[in-house]
Parts: structure tokens; C-alpha cells; sequence
């Protein structure tokens, strides 16, 4: 059985394609058939931060008006063998993705083999978002420590407790919460809501804390999802992620003010 | 108290401020959250029935419903003014 893993926020910028391009490709360097869909449409971009946007030739609203054929949508990820992308239309509207048709695209590549389906939403709380979390098993709310983004995550949670398929059936989405550009040094200061104080707020188990890392931006730059980089603190925060999402017990990191090494102080490299 | 004291208690950090406020935003959206589209139109057109015989306040009429397992309580709260102010 396909697993349906929503990655939203509600606001936007905090993280969600980041995030959506390096659980998915941390997904697939375990060994998990791994799919990770852009539900931008209009705005795709999980094509640029995965160094495919060169090679998109048929969209995800191909497939829903049977334009194209799946496997003929689907790109084939070069970093990570398990791993496919199924990239948002650039041209057309929003309202492009019906439900059913969302629904079919969904079901088949449950029946293609797909263990984990990741779906990146786009920002806002419009048809698109709705779409991206409709089917989910699982949410990933991603948010930044700062109000307007727990506010909104806040506001995420709720949909996704009364509007997603799942509560409809009475069911629960399984929520985790994943916090990014996280800064223990500026916690400590007293200048940024701490993880415990975010946690508490929005009363969902924490999926992982991501550490504010320069490595994003070069990962983005590259198009290298940032778990790739392994010497980052960003890429490791990201693979204890993957690693709690596959049901390990984890112990969080990055979430202190991090001792400097001699070595560290001297040539100056963060993160 | 010495005088750093006042200084240091006097300065609230931010991330505490934030904190203070999400709670309470949260807390208010979530309270409304799954009230039915109705309640704020039914408020209004008690209200009016109401005043036709007492004089009262849009604040002083809190309608709530809440959600139960088998049933719906539809909680209506009125505040009537004193009594040698009535009519």
C-alpha cells in the first residue's frame, strides 16, 4: 500500500519544496520506490530545486486529461535510483486538478509499485493546497518559528482535521510537525520561539527541527536537494527526519547552541 | 530591586511576546473553527427578537454550540440589564 505524505504550511517560503525534495529523495536513498509531486500549478519550481526543469516534457495536468500517459510524465531523478518526479503544469489554471482526476493519478501509481507518495503543496489555502492534502495519510506542516507561520500551520491543522478525505471518513491524518531555519543562538537570546514553545502551541508531534544553514541555499543554487550534503547540519536534520518518518526513534539535533571545535573556529566554516 | 533589576524585568523578550500572542489568536481561531456558517446570522436575529421586548446589547448575547458525540448543545447566554432599568 502507497503512503500519501502531504507536505503544507499554509504560508509560504518556509520550506515546503525544500523539505518535499529531500524527504523524497531521503525516502529513495533508503530504498523506497518514492514519488514526489508538484501540486504548483501554474508556479512549479520542485523541478528546479531537483536539476530536472530541463527535462519536463509532459505535466501532471497531461496525465489528468489523459494528454499523456504516466510514465510519460514521470522523470526519472539522476542522484536517486528509486526516485520520480511528477512536475506541475506551468500554463494552465489552477482548477486544472479535479478531484477524481487527482484520485486516478494517485491510485496508479499506488498499482505502479510506489511506496511513499509526497505531495508538495502550494502556499495559500486555495484549490491547489486543498488538493495536495485531500488523499493524505500523513501531514508534514512545515513552519518557521515565527507567527505568521504557526499561525498559519495552525490553520493547516485544522483543514487537514475536517476537510482532508480521511476526516471525512472519520479517520485521522497522521500530523508531524517540522520546523525550519531553526537558530538556537537566537532562541537562547530570547529573539525566536523555541521548539518546545512551537510544539506546544500547534500540540503536534515533532517530525524534526531543521538548523537556518547556508547549505539550502547552495543545495537550491545546484539543484541538489540539501539531504545530499551530508557535511551539512541542514542535510543530516533532514535524514533523522526520514528516519522518524520510517518509524525510528531518533534523538533530535541541532536544536542547542552547537560548541564550536577548534578546528571549526579557526577556518570558520558553519554550518 | 536594584536598578538593574528594573531594567531586565522591564524588557520582556520578544520570543515570549510571541509566544503570548499565538496562544491567544490560536486559541480564538480554533474556537471558531467548527461553529456551522449559520451561527453568526442566527446571533443577529436573536438579537433582534430580544430587543423587540428588552433592551440589550449586541455584547451582551453569547451563543455557543457544542459539539457532543450523539448530540449538539446550541448554548445561548443573556445578559438582562438590572432590573430598574427595564422597561
Amino acid at each position: 500500500m502507497a503512503k500519501i505524505i502531504v507536505v503544507t504550511s499554509g504560508k509560504g517560503g518556509v520550506g515546503k519544496t525544500t523539505t518535499s525534495a529531500a524527504i523524497s529523495s531521503g525516502l529513495a536513498l533508503r530504498g523506497h520506490k518514492t514519488v514526489v509531486i508538484d501540486f504548483d500549478i501554474g508556479l512549479r519550481n520542485l523541478d528546479i530545486i531537483m536539476n530536472c526543469e530541463r527535462r519536463v516534457v509532459y505535466d501532471f495536468v497531461n496525465v489528468i486529461n489523459k494528454e499523456a500517459r504516466l510514465n510519460q510524465a514521470l522523470i526519472k531523478d539522476k542522484r536517486a535510483d528509486n526516485l520520480y518526479i511528477l512536475p506541475a503544469s506551468q500554463t494552465r489554471d489552477k482548477d486544472a486538478l479535479s478531484k477524481e482526476g487527482v484520485e486516478q493519478v494517485l491510485e496508479e501509481l499506488a498499482k505502479d509499485g510506489f511506496e511513499y507518495i509526497i505531495c508538495d503543496s502550494p502556499a495559500g489555502i486555495e484549490h491547489g493546497a486543498f488538493m495536495a492534502l485531500y488523499f493524505a495519510d500523513m501531514a508534514i506542516v512545515v513552519a518557521n518559528p515565527e507567527v505568521s507561520s504557526v499561525r498559519d500551520s495552525d490553520r493547516i491543522l485544522g483543514i487537514l482535521q475536517s476537510k482532508s478525505r480521511r476526516a471525512e471518513q472519520g479517520e485521522r491524518v497522521e500530523e508531524y510537525l517540522l520546523i525550519t531555519r531553526y537558530s538556537p543562538e537566537r532562541v537562547a537570546k530570547g529573539e525566536m520561539l523555541g521548539v518546545g514553545d512551537v510544539e506546544e502551541i500547534l500540540a503536534t508531534k515533532l517530525l524534526g527541527v531543521i538548523p537556518e544553514s547556508e547549505s539550502v541555499l547552495k543545495a537550491s543554487n545546484q539543484g541538489i536537494p540539501v539531504i545530499h550534503d551530508q557535511e551539512s547540519n541542514a542535510g543530516k536534520a533532514y535524514s533523522d527526519a526520514v528516519s522518524r518518518l520510517l518509524g525510528d526513534n531518533v534523538e533530535h539535533r541541532f536544536v542547542t547552541i552547537q560548541n564550536k571545535g577548534l578546528l571549526q573556529r579557526l577556518f570558520g566554516r558553519s554550518a | 530591586m536594584s536598578i538593574f533589576d528594573y531594567f531586565r524585568t522591564a524588557k520582556k523578550d520578544t520570543a515570549s511576546i510571541a509566544k503570548e500572542r499565538l496562544q491567544i489568536i490560536v486559541a480564538h481561531e480554533r474556537s471558531q473553527r467548527n461553529q456551522p456558517d449559520y451561527l453568526p446570522k442566527l446571533q443577529q436575529e436573536l438579537i433582534a427578537v430580544i430587543r423587540k421586548y428588552i433592551d440589550i446589547d449586541q455584547d451582551q448575547v453569547d451563543i455557543q454550540l457544542d459539539q457532543n458525540d450523539d448530540c449538539s448543545v446550541l448554548e445561548l447566554n443573556i445578559t438582562l440589564p438590572e432590573l430598574h432599568e427595564r422597561h
